[in-house]
């Protein structure tokens, strides 16, 4: 068990990052037709898919930037600021609730569609259905995760888990063991958070790398001169 | 000033018949691919009605297209940056598959493989996408054709805009006319400026615009910030394509392959000089009625030297500049102004202009006279509205296409006094102002249509090419092609290998000592 723990969380995090950092560069390079959201719009596209859509992204995006703040911000930062653990475990879990509400509501829709709309389905390839199916069963992970956090609201498995993030992104040993007597909810949805990062740049989830944040630094007009 | 060359074409609609030929050969060469069925980088259109997609030409629906702001600017009207990467997750503005059509096939194989039976068997269509049946077929690419589809429907036509539509849906009263359509090539594209990823580009030496391929991410603003909606997005690779003017052909000197096979020969390609630093100015002028005299301020008389000597300090080629001299598109926007950009009050400056159609003489079939403006027929009197041709070239305003028919009326006059009674009518020419040798220029060109005079293209110059050794750099390469391999310019590869593009050596230039004869 101990051995599978180690392996689990001290070695496949880091398995997992480097596949999904040289994987999305070698995909970047080498078939950059590939990379694109896969945007189904055109084929269907009513009310409910535009709302699902944009609950989907938004909270999507409040979740993946929640995590990066709440697992790597070192508790003596937000102790400096007058945070104690156990405020910014209620914190965590009331935003997580949210987040995750939002983004449970959207993928609920994109998913329902996905498999029911006849040109969706038709059009989907099996990576398109199964990184759909993998987020909303991460997602739900996390938002089973909350009950457990509230009956721990002295925030201890949360300073465990950040505790195992920061050794992670740090490259300190001891990650594993850390996190070892964790809930087995918060264990599951941390083998799948790291699966998603393995698998992300062989999926359309590629499209995230490339915000078009660059829009806003250019003029609207491009012309190219040849050669 | 800061001149550029264009590439543009001009469709003379008086002589256009229907025969979709040009979207047929375009389909055959750029679109017969799985995700693209349903787009046409040309299509035929029948006048009036609704077009293809549906609609199109209606931007309080589409919001394609660019507005004038208060302050002066202009900025796309689906929203400036901001509000578009606002509605990136799901476009507001994005037409669905239903306002093309379902792109379908038939079950041809089911004539030779049915089994025995009472009737004979027939080919039932079945959805490209879906692989399903369809029993019945709700849309297509030239639905409205030959008018039809209901009045009621058609008159949804933009057109109409302050016509008196009603008697139109009259049999006696109809009307009809073809308009081809393909990208528009714009000087001021809104399709570039909506792209976030900035993968669509125009072109400088020939301004013809492109989406690259590899930087497409399919976050399809393009899709509905055209507003002559020729923005397809392929449902099958994920990205936008779009009208290529054909390129690889216009680079080597030929006509688009829609030119090429037009049997009516109204398509005419030529190239234009412009000034690329009155763009703004012309596109953002307060009165959209401006627009087309504003447009036709930006480009530049080829025949002036000081516009000469500034396009070769620009480096552009002698060829290029013998070719705008001799350019047919310049004549017929430019010298006779017989030729529109298309809706101009959607601030894009299109560069596919149209002669407005003649048409037969409304009154004569109902009271056996016709309204005659000295020895021309009214225009007024022609069965299509000029209102009508305005509200499609001209943003409304009807003297500019009033005076094109009128000098097309001449020209059919003059001719006819010349070859019929041998006589040279210079009235009916000073009534629509034009001199002797520019009608017979003009019945060249527009009638007899040769050739040579309809196709004026400088093949794409050394100056342009990429390397030192132009084609021949690009012998045994892989060609056009999409996917990796063919595509990208920077010359750092990280796997190793070289880009496909190119051959990878060139032969090196070895030094040849002449030795001084003795």
């Amino acid at each position: 068990m101990n051995y599978l723990n180690t392996l689990l969380f001290g070695y496949y995090p880091y398995l997992a990052i480097s596949v999904f950092f040289v994987a999305s560069l070698a995909r970047f390079e080498r078939d950059q037709f590939s990379w694109r959201t896969g945007s189904s719009q055109l084929l269907s596209s009513d009310e409910d898919f535009r709302l699902g859509n944009n609950l989907f992204h938004i909270g999507i995006l409040l979740l993946f930037f929640g995590h990066f703040v709440g697992l790597l911000t070192p508790p003596a930062v937000y102790h400096s600021l007058g945070i104690s653990t156990s405020a910014k475990q209620i914190l965590a879990v009331i935003a997580g609730g949210i987040f995750g509400s939002i983004c449970l509501a959207g993928i609920y829709r994109l998913i329902r569609r996905r498999l029911t709309d006849p040109r969706v389905r038709a059009t989907s390839s099996r990576m398109d259905i199964f990184i759909l199916l993998l987020i909303g069963f991460q997602l739900v992970l996390g938002l089973f995760t909350l009950p457990v956090s509230i009956y721990h609201y002295d925030g201890s498995s949360m300073l465990l888990l950040s505790e195992w993030a920061q050794r992670i992104v740090t490259f300190r040993s001891g990650a594993a063991d850390v996190i070892a007597d964790i809930n087995f909810l918060f264990k599951l949805h941390l083998f799948f958070g790291m699966t998603l990062f393995l698998v992300f740049p062989f999926s359309r989830l590629v499209h995230v790398w490339s915000v078009p944040l660059g829009y806003f630094n250019r003029p609207y007009q491009v012309v190219r001169r040849r050669g | 000033m800061k001149i550029r060359a264009q590439i543009g074409m001009v469709l003379n609609l008086d002589k256009c018949i229907g025969c979709h030929t040009c979207s047929i050969t375009c389909k055959n060469v750029w679109t017969s691919r799985s995700g693209a069925e349903y787009a046409w980088f040309n299509n035929v259109e029948s006048k009036p009605g609704i077009g293809f997609p549906q609609q199109w030409e209606n931007q309080d629906k589409w919001n394609g297209g660019w507005v004038r702001k208060i302050n002066g600017k202009i900025e796309p009207k689906q929203g400036g940056k901001l509000k578009s990467l606002a509605n990136i997750f799901a476009n507001p503005n994005m037409p669905g598959i239903e306002d093309y059509y379902e792109p379908f096939d038939f079950d041809y194989g089911h004539l030779q493989n049915a089994p025995a039976s009472k009737t004979p068997p027939t080919a039932r269509p079945f959805s490209v996408i879906t692989g399903e049946r369809m029993e019945k077929i709700e849309g297509g690419p030239n639905w409205e054709d030959i008018l039809g589809t209901e009045f009621e429907s058609r008159s949804r036509d933009v057109n109409f805009e302050q016509v008196q539509k009603d008697m139109y849906g009259e049999f006696e009263n109809t009307f009809m006319m073809y308009l081809p359509r393909l990208c528009e090539h714009c000087l001021n594209p809104t399709c570039v400026a909506a792209c976030p990823s900035g993968s669509i580009y125009k072109r400088e030496e020939d301004g013809i615009v492109l989406i690259d391929q590899d930087k497409c991410r399919g976050w399809r603003m393009c899709v509905s910030a055209c507003p002559y909606k020729k923005i397809y997005y392929n449902w099958e690779t994920g990205k936008s394509e779009k009208c290529v003017f054909c390129y690889p052909r216009i680079e080597a000197g030929e006509p688009t392959v829609c030119s090429e096979t037009c049997v009516g020969r109204i398509r005419y390609l030529g190239v234009l000089l412009y000034d690329a630093d009155r763009i703004e100015a012309a596109a953002s002028c307060e009165d959209e009625q401006d627009l087309y005299q504003q447009q036709l301020d930006v480009f530049l008389d080829p025949f002036d030297e000081a516009v000469l000597a500034e396009a070769r300090k620009e480096g552009i080629p002698e060829s290029w500049l013998t070719a705008a001299q001799a350019s047919p598109v310049y004549k017929m926007a430019l010298d006779w102004k017989v030729a529109f950009p298309l809706h101009p009050e959607f601030r894009t400056l299109p560069m596919v202009w149209y002669v407005p159609p003649l048409s037969p003489i409304q009154a004569a079939a109902e009271n056996d006279w016709i309204g005659m403006n000295h020895d021309i027929p009214d225009v007024r009197s022609l069965r299509i509205p000029v209102r009508y041709l305005a509200n499609l070239l001209t943003a409304g305003k009807e003297e500019p296409v009033a005076l094109a028919l009128e000098r097309m009326l001449a020209m059919r006059s003059y001719m006819r006094s010349k070859t019929v009674d041998g006589q040279i009518n210079t009235q009916v020419l000073n009534q629509v102002g034009l001199t002797q040798a520019q009608v017979e220029d003009m019945y060249r060109y527009m009638a007899i249509a040769n050739y040579e005079d309809r196709f004026v293209i400088p093949t794409s110059h050394r100056e342009y090419a990429g390397s030192a050794f132009d084609a021949y750099s690009e012998q045994g390469g892989c060609g056009f092609s999409f996917g990796n391999g063919c595509s990208g310019d920077d010359k750092v590869n990280l796997f190793g290998g070289g880009k496909l593009t190119q051959r990878g050596k060139v032969p090196i230039k070895i030094p040849v000592k002449v030795e001084p004869v003795k």
